[in-house]
C-alpha cells in the first residue's frame, strides 16, 4: 500500500543523502520522492512515497524523525491530503491523426506546451491517479518521452506543517 | 577576543568538554592537531591501529559513562575506525571520533588518503559532520557531545579538513547549552501511557521485567528494584543489561535469550505481562517472533520512538527516558504479589539450580565456566570484566554475576571479536581503581593482541584472561551442532601466549587444571601491569542451554545428561 510521508528538513548539503541512505539502509523502497524549498528561510520539504505496510509506515516515521537534520515528519492519509503530480509527455504526430491527440488534450485537460514538426509536448497535472489515466491514453497514439516530478502533497484545511514549532 | 588555529579550538573544545584521555593514531591530515595537542592536558593514548582506538574509546566511555573520544587520520585512518564505530552504535556508546580531512580544495579529487568517511558512516553514527571551515569546528564538536551523551546515546563523528585545522580565527568558548532545532533528546511521558501501563501492570497475575541496558544508561536501578519488589515481578536480563539490577537479587532470574538460563525463557513464554525496560527485542533475546510471549501483554519503554513497535507490537508504549518513567510509574502502581508466580518459575529451576558446579568432583578437566565462576568467586563479584564475542562471552553471562552497572562490558548487537582487550585497557583508564579483568577467546584475542604493546607503553594493567580451546568455538558449536560437526575454518593454531607476553615485557602464566586456576588468578592479581592468563579449556565443550537461530524461545538445546557440568551456577551470594 501506498504511504505519503512528509519530512521538513535542514536545507543543507547531504540531507537529501542522509534520507536516501535511510530508505536503504532499512530496506524500504521509494517509490517518488520530491524535494524543495519551503516558505521558510533554511527548510526544505520532502514528499515520500512508499510502498508499505501501516507498521513499515510507522517504523519509516520514526527512523525519519530520529535524523538529527529532519524537523518534522507528517505521514499524510490519502482522504486528507492534497496531491498533485505533474507529468511532461511528448506524443508523436506521425502516424495519426492530429485531431484525435487534440481531443484528447481537450478531454484531460493537459496543455501543450511545445510543439515541434513530429510531436507535441504535453504538461499533465493533478493528482496521481489523473496523471496516469492520460498516459494511458496517450499511450496508443505513441509516447516518445516522458517524464514526471513526483508527487507533492499538503495536507487539506488549516492546520499547516512548520518547522517553527520546533525551534 | 584571542585567535586560536582550528587544531587549537579542537583542543579547547575537548577540554572544555571534559576530555582528559583521548585514543588515537596520528597521520597527515591530522598532524595540526597532533602538533596542537601538546600544549593542552590532555592524555593521548596511542594505539596500534585505528579501530582499537574506538573500541577503547568505547570501553572507556561505558566503563565511565562519560563519552569516549577517538582521533585518527584520513583515508585508511578513518575507514579503519568503521568496525568500532559501528560497535558503539549497535550498543548506544557514546562516543565522538575526530578525523582529519584532506583540504577543502582537494576533495573530490582523489587525493592522497582521501575518503568519504562521513558518507562511509552515515548509517553507523548517530550523526556526523563534515567540517570545512575554522568557525565550524566549535559548533560541531559542540553538538557531537550533546548527541553523542543525549537521548539513547551513540557514536558521532566529526571529520575536519586540513585547511580547517590550520585556519586560524577569532575565539572564545561559547557556554550556551546546545540547542538543535531538528533533535530532541528526550520527551516528556504522556499521563494517559502512565494509567494504561498501570491498568495493565494491576491486572497481570504472571508477569516479568525484561531490563536492558537502557536501566544502566538511564541510571534506573534503584527504582526498577523498587517497582519489581512493590509487586513482586520477576526481572530477566539481556546481556547488556546485567549489572543493572543485582544478580544477587531474589526477583533477578538471569539472563534471557539465546544462552538465557531455561527457566527464564519458560518464564517469558508463560507470562501474562512483560514490562521492557530499556531494551530492544533483539533476535537474540526473543527466538521466532510469531510464537514469542504469546499469551502476554506488553509495556514497552524506551527513550528511542524507532524502537516501540520495531520488533514486538506494544499493548503500551512509552517513549522517554527510563528512570522518570519508573519513578512516575512508582507513583502509580499499588503493591502486589506474585510469589506463586515466583515460586513456580523457581520449581523450574529443577536440578539444574541446585547443583552447584563449583561442587563437582574434580575429573581434571578445564571447564571455562569453572574458570570464569572461580575468579568470579576470587573477585568477590566486584571487577570490571570485560569480554569478547563467543563462546567465553556467554559463559561469562552465565558464571560472572554482576551485582552493580557498569561492571559487564561486551559487544553486544555487532558482535565484535577484538573487542575485549582495547575495551578493557580504555575501561581502566577510566576507572584505574577498579580492578578489570578481559575475559577473551584465543581467536579474538588474536585479532588485536597487538594492543599488549599499548598496554605496556601505558603501563596500565588488565588481567587477560584467554579461554584457549584452540577453536573458534562459538562457530564450532554451530558446526556441531548445526553443520554435521564439519569443522570448516575453525581450528585454530595460536602462538605461545607466553612468550607474546614475555615479548613484551609482561608476565604471562598457563592454567591446565582446575586445581591451578585460584592460584593463579590471585598471581594474575597482585602482579604489576598487565597479565595474561592463557587457560586451556576443554576443546570441544559447548554453551548451553542454546535456542537455536530463529526457533520458538523454549525450544532450547539442553546441556546432554550425561555432562559433568550443571546448566548454570545457582549460587550468586
Amino acid at each position: 500500500m501506498h504511504h505519503t510521508l512528509i519530512a521538513l528538513v535542514e536545507d543543507k548539503p547531504g540531507v537529501l543523502n542522509r534520507v536516501a541512505s535511510l530508505f536503504r539502509r532499512r530496506n524500504f523502497n521509494i517509490e517518488s520522492l520530491t524535494v524543495g524549498r519551503t516558505a521558510e528561510i533554511g527548510v526544505s520539504r520532502m514528499t515520500i512515497v512508499i510502498d508499505t505496510d501501516q507498521a513499515g509506515a510507522q517504523r519509516v516515521g520514526a527512523y525519519l524523525n530520529k535524523l538529527v537534520d529532519v524537523l518534522q515528519v507528517e505521514e499524510l492519509a490519502s482522504d486528507v491530503a492534497v496531491a498533485r503530480d505533474l507529468a511532461l509527455v511528448k506524443v508523436t504526430v506521425a502516424g495519426h491523426d492530429r485531431a484525435t491527440l487534440l481531443r484528447v488534450v481537450d478531454e484531460t485537460r493537459a496543455h501543450i506546451v511545445d510543439t515541434g514538426e513530429q510531436s507535441i509536448t504535453l504538461e499533465i497535472t493533478g493528482e496521481p491517479p489523473h496523471v496516469d489515466a492520460v498516459i494511458g491514453r496517450l499511450k496508443p497514439l505513441g509516447i516518445i518521452e516522458m517524464v514526471r516530478t513526483g508527487q507533492v502533497a499538503m495536507r487539506r484545511g488549516d492546520t499547516a506543517l512548520s518547522a517553527t514549532q520546533y525551534s | 577576543m584571542p585567535i586560536r588555529t582550528g587544531a587549537q579550538i579542537i583542543w579547547e573544545c575537548l577540554v572544555h568538554e571534559g576530555v582528559q584521555t583521548v585514543f588515537g593514531y596520528p597521520g597527515g591530515a591530522i598532524l595540526p592537531t597532533y602538533d596542537a595537542m601538546l600544549d593542552y592536558p590532555v592524555h593521548h593514548v596511542l594505539v596500534r591501529h585505528e579501530q582499537v582506538a574506538t573500541h577503547m574509546a568505547d570501553g572507556y566511555a561505558r566503563a565511565s559513562g562519560g563519552v569516549g573520544v577517538a582521533i585518527a587520520t584520513s583515508g585508511p585512518g578513518a575507514t579503519n575506525m568503521v568496525t568500532g564505530i559501528a560497535t558503539a552504535m549497535m550498543d548506544s556508546s557514546p562516543m565522538v571520533c575526530i578525523t582529519g580531512q584532506v583540504p577543502s580544495k582537494m576533495i573530490g579529487y582523489d587525493a592522497f588518503q582521501e575518503t568519504d568517511i562521513s558518507g562511509i558512516t552515515l548509517p553507523i553514527t548517530k550523526h556526523n559532520y563534515l567540517v570545512t571551515r575554522v568557525e565550524d569546528i566549535m559548533p560541531a564538536i559542540k553538538e557531537a557531545f550533546h548527541l553523542a551523551k543525549t537521548g539513547r546515546p551513540g557514536p558521532v563523528l566529526v571529520d575536519i579538513t586540513k585547511d580547517a585545522q590550520q585556519a586560524s580565527t577569532e575565539w572564545e568558548w561559547d557556554p550556551r547549552p546546545v540547542k538543535i532545532r531538528g533533535y530532541r533528546a528526550n520527551s516528556p511521558v504522556l499521563r494517559t501511557d502512565l494509567a494504561k501501563a498501570e491498568a495493565l501492570i494491576r491486572a497481570s497475575k504472571r508477569p516479568v521485567i525484561l531490563a536492558g541496558q537502557g536501566v544502566i544508561q538511564s541510571g534506573a536501578t534503584r527504582e526498577l528494584v523498587a517497582l519489581a519488589e512493590r509487586i513482586g515481578s520477576p526481572i530477566a536480563m539481556t546481556l547488556l543489561g546485567l549489572g543493572g539490577v543485582p544478580a544477587n537479587h531474589r526477583l533477578n532470574l538471569g539472563m534471557m535469550g539465546m544462552h538465557g538460563e531455561a527457566w527464564v525463557n519458560h518464564a517469558i513464554q508463560e507470562a501474562d505481562l512483560l514490562m521492557a525496560f530499556g531494551m530492544r527485542f533483539d533476535d537474540r533475546v526473543t527466538g521466532n517472533l510469531k510464537t514469542y510471549a504469546p499469551t502476554a501483554k506488553k509495556i514497552h519503554v524506551d527513550i528511542d520512538a524507532s524502537e516501540i513497535n520495531k520488533n514486538v507490537p506494544a499493548d503500551v508504549g512509552i517513549i522517554g527516558d527510563l528512570r522518570e518513567t519508573l519513578k512516575d510509574l512508582l507513583d502509580l502502581v499499588k503493591p502486589a504479589d506474585h510469589s506463586t508466580w515466583v515460586s513456580h518459575i523457581d520449581s523450574m529451576k529443577g536440578d539444574a539450580a541446585v547443583r552447584d558446579i563449583q561442587s563437582l568432583p574434580d575429573t581434571g578437566h578445564l571447564y571455562a565456566a569453572h574458570v570464569i565462576n572461580d575468579i568470579w568467586r576470587i573477585t568477590e563479584g566486584k571487577a570490571v570484566v570485560v569480554t569478547d564475542v563467543g563462546q567465553h562471552q556467554m559463559w561469562e553471562a552465565q558464571y560472572y554475576h554482576h551485582n552493580a552497572p557498569r561492571t559487564l562490558i561486551t559487544s553486544g548487537g555487532l558482535g565484535t571479536m577484538g573487542f575485549a582487550v582495547p575495551a578493557a585497557i580504555g575501561a581502566k583508564m577510566a576507572r584505574p581503581e577498579a580492578e578489570v579483568w578481559a575475559i577473551v577467546g584465543d581467536g579474538g584475542f588474536q585479532m588485536t593482541q597487538a594492543e599488549l604493546s599499548t598496554a605496556a607503553q601505558e603501563d596500565v594493567k588488565v588481567n587477560i584472561a584467554i579461554i584457549n580451546n584452540g577453536y573458534l568455538g562459538m562457530v564450532r558449536q554451530w558446526q556441531e551442532f548445526f553443520y554435521d560437526r564439519r569443522y570448516a575454518a575453525t581450528p585454530l593454531r595460536s602462538p605461545d601466549f607466553l612468550k607474546i607476553a614475555e615479548a613484551h615485557g609482561l608476565q604471562g602464566f598457563r592454567v591446565e587444571t582446575r586445581g591451578q586456576v585460584a592460584d593463579v588468578v590471585q598471581r594474575a592479581r597482585s602482579a604489576a601491569g598487565t597479565v595474561i592468563v592463557d587457560f586451556r579449556v576443554e576443546q570441544e565443550d559447548s554453551v548451553y542451554p542454546m535456542v537455536p537461530a530463529g526457533a520458538d524461545l523454549d525450544a532450547m538445546i539442553r546441556r546432554p545428561g550425561a555432562s559433568v557440568l550443571a546448566e548454570t551456577g545457582a549460587d550468586k551470594s
